[in-house]
């Protein structure tokens, strides 16, 4: 796997999950109580042995910055290689936002050309799962295929895959159509936005769609040449969330309470590495009752606590009560607050006695650093 | 390369004889404690915190753990360009080896290491106490009562004091008098074991030490007394807060109790002086529905489907259900089945405890069952820590 670069490239649909992505890119929304999105894939791509990662920045980057530093704690802070952030041309150049992912990918063909690895992985944040790249590679080399795309097996009826591209391949494995959200498709086959790809036949379908005014990578760079390129299709077996919108940001994150969904994220494959913030271990008080909950370091819980996820410092007074919920970092749910089915963003500050709830297929949202 | 104002050196060389089998494999300073920590991170964590940035760390006994957790020391952001960690083992010179004889031959063996340094101050510490200080107001006291040696107090029950280095002061905290462990003691004031000496008068001494043959190279029993009856300028520092030596089994398992107070002592949440260690990389803890935790710290990685009560958890143990947990510290990694009950013990690192076991049952004393050991289904674990298996029949 020393032979292959990854892209993590985060030009991705932000329009059903703005609620959460104000301040931050989708790659740096904060996830199953201590991590970002960003850091599965990171993780997956690191403990395949992969060693050389740039990161295709949109905007917003501030708090991704804040998250990556130097890549150390995935490892990626190398004499050689390592990671490398690559911010969007129009921050340059004065372009303007038209660009779209080729673009982006165009300004920093050096990079990609002067890396010494021979193939290339690239994938988006926000398909969560705990991925073995070695599989796949050895797949790409089998089949002897131009590009490989991993996809899984989804039954159809879930919202979040109205945002997917839907893959249909012959029994062989090889693709032969791809659609984006269609209102109608075929089979049940999702794409999970990974490619692996000699590095020259990237560089080959960036400078073509560059010069032919391409701006999209998969509906100009792939779809434009499914015909002309040998595509196959790799199967992944195992946890898969997409995280692009709201409610499936909640879903996934309750999801994790299962336990075998727990241990299949975190413990069953590799380890998942983040941001290291020396909390202390989570204190339980006197009156807690919690249950069927996922607790980070740092948190302080002396009230009550069902269905829900409690990041980084969350402080919980007495008779706070909080259900089906996901609480981000630092927030604070004073006495006697009771929380349903909510999604408070970071430093939220819940004041004595309210009460707020949204629905389990519409959780309320409270924005960042808001004071209620 | 900048001056070291103050170099910061830790005696991590002890065997801690009195921790049983909780040292058997390892150096005291690298037992885990509180929940996520090693007792090492105290002081490591306090240089961080009050800006000392070199730090020479002596090992000694079963120094492997202690090594590959220190590392390059990153964790404590101890990994600089200038200064950083030190590890400084024993080594052998020409004319043979040595071990360390004692606390102050250790630093005396390494004078070569602090003169490369050359700092104003060299702070002597120990790498088995839980506390937090700011060794930065430390300093500024010696520097303002300009001593050659400053020694920090705490006061302590005077019942206690026997078990410490006593020391008798003047209205202007200047030391009169220093007992090691003094029968009748004159004060209640017990060295903490944190020096600050000048470092030229600090070698000056340890260079005397070193040819008295009859000294056991000491600072307590010998450098300090002798410091004092050559009439040099000892102050004492007055500390106010939570200190604990946890030398034995009890007071060990004490002060992780300690930290499950309403409001603790040393308070471990505490954003403006954080502990830091090393990471174990594992997700957040989950508890299960038809748990009960409570008065407990629990860590990452951790799952618990049973009862927890005024214990501490470390990272990726998990507790089966219908497990009751009481009074205890259950070291990391530890598997604990279903329907076990533990009541006042120290469950040592990947210990398995099958289903049906009973460690302890009110007994006075703390039972430890040692890291890696594997009790059976349906065991008794005794009070003196002895296995009885579940007859057959």
């Amino acid at each position: 796997m020393k032979r292959v670069m990854g892209i993590i490239n985060l030009h991705e649909n932000e329009s059903l999950i703005q609620e959460i992505t104000v301040h931050r890119p989708l790659a740096a929304v904060p996830f199953a109580g201590r991590y970002r999105l960003i850091d599965f894939i990171l993780s997956s791509m690191v403990n395949s042995g992969m060693q050389n990662i740039g990161i295709l920045v949109k905007n917003k980057s501030r708090s991704l910055m804040d998250h990556l530093r130097s890549g150390k704690e995935w490892d990626l802070a190398r004499k050689r290689d390592g990671l490398f952030i690559l911010p969007p041309a129009h921050t340059i150049t004065g372009a303007g936002n038209g660009y779209g992912d080729i673009g982006n990918f165009h300004h920093h063909l050096d990079y990609i050309e002067s890396s010494p690895q021979k193939h290339v992985l690239i994938s988006s944040s926000h398909t969560i799962c705990n991925m073995n790249y070695r599989k796949v590679f050895q797949f790409h080399e089998n089949t002897g295929a131009d590009i490989t795309m991993v996809y899984n097996e989804q039954p159809a009826d879930r919202d979040e895959l109205s945002l997917c591209t839907w893959m249909e391949t012959t029994e062989d494995g090889r693709v032969i159509d791809l659609a984006l959200h269609p209102g109608k498709h075929k089979g049940s086959k999702v794409s999970m936005d990974m490619y692996l790809m000699k590095k020259e036949l990237l560089v080959d379908i960036i400078s073509g769609c560059y010069a032919r005014g391409g701006v999209d990578f998969l509906k100009d760079g792939i779809i434009k040449n499914l015909e002309r390129l040998n595509i196959f299709g790799y199967a992944h077996r195992g946890f898969v969330a997409r995280i692009n919108s709201v409610s499936s940001y909640y879903q996934h994150n309750l999801e994790l309470l299962k336990p075998d969904k727990w241990q299949e994220l975190f413990v069953k494959s590799g380890l998942v590495y983040t941001k290291v913030k020396d909390e202390a271990p989570a204190k339980y008080k006197e009156n807690a009752r919690v249950s069927n909950a996922m607790v980070a370091n740092g948190c302080i819980v002396e009230g009550t606590v069902e269905n829900s996820v409690l990041f980084r410092g969350v402080k919980v007074h007495k008779g706070a009560c909080i259900k089906n919920s996901i609480i981000m970092q630092k927030c604070e749910i004073a006495a006697n607050a009771v929380l349903e089915n909510v999604i408070c963003d970071k430093d939220v500050l819940i004041t004595t006695g309210k009460w707020l709830k949204g629905d389990q297929t519409y959780p309320l949202v409270i924005e960042k650093g808001t004071v209620i | 390369m900048r001056k070291t104002e103050c170099l910061a050196m830790i005696l991590a060389g002890g065997q801690g004889s009195r921790l049983g089998t909780l040292t058997k494999k390892i150096a005291k300073p690298a037992v885990p404690f509180g929940g996520k920590y090693r007792i090492i991170d105290f002081p490591l964590s306090n240089c961080h915190n009050s800006g000392i940035d070199t730090v020479g760390i002596l090992t000694q006994y079963q120094p492997l753990a202690l090594h590959s957790y220190i590392g390059a020391g990153g964790a404590w952001d101890l990994d600089r360009k200038d200064g950083g960690v030190y590890i400084l083992p024993p080594y052998a010179r020409e004319k043979g080896a040595e071990w360390y004889k004692g606390t102050a031959d250790a630093i005396y063996q390494n004078i070569n290491f602090i003169e490369m340094i050359n700092p104003s101050y060299v702070l002597v510490l120990s790498g088995d106490h839980i506390y937090t200080m700011d060794y930065s107001q430390m300093i500024e006291y010696h520097k303002t009562k300009k001593a050659e040696a400053t020694i920090s107090v705490i006061e302590v029950p005077l019942e206690e004091a026997p078990r410490f280095g006593i020391m008798n002061t003047a209205e202007n905290g200047r030391i009169t008098a220093f007992q090691e462990k003094p029968a009748q003691p004159v004060s209640n004031l017990a060295s903490m074991g944190i020096y600050i000496f000048n470092w030229k008068f600090l070698k000056r001494s340890l260079e005397e030490d070193a040819k008295d043959p009859a000294s056991s190279h000491d600072f307590g029993k010998n450098v300090i007394p002798k410091m004092l009856a050559g009439g040099h300028k000892l102050f004492a520092y007055p500390f106010q807060g939570y200190w604990k030596d946890v030398g034995t089994v009890e007071s060990f398992w004490e002060a992780n109790m300690d930290l499950l107070a309403d409001e603790p002592e040393l308070n471990l949440h505490d954003p403006v002086w954080r502990v830091y260690s090393v990471n174990p990389t594992r997700p957040p803890h989950y508890i299960a529905e038809g748990a009960n935790v409570q008065c407990s710290l629990i860590s990452e990685g951790a799952v618990i489907y049973g009862q927890v009560e005024r214990s501490v958890i470390f990272p990726g143990v998990q507790v089966g259900a219908g497990t009751v947990i009481k009074d205890s510290v259950i070291m990391p990694y530890a598997q604990i089945g279903e329907n076990v009950q533990i009541h006042r013990a120290i469950v040592g690192r990947r210990c398995v405890i099958e289903a049906d076991v009973k460690v302890g049952d009110n007994q006075e004393d703390i039972i430890v069952v040692p890291e890696g050991d594997v009790v059976e289904r349906g065991a008794q674990v005794s009070a003196d820590g002895i296995i009885t298996q579940k007859q057959v029949g």
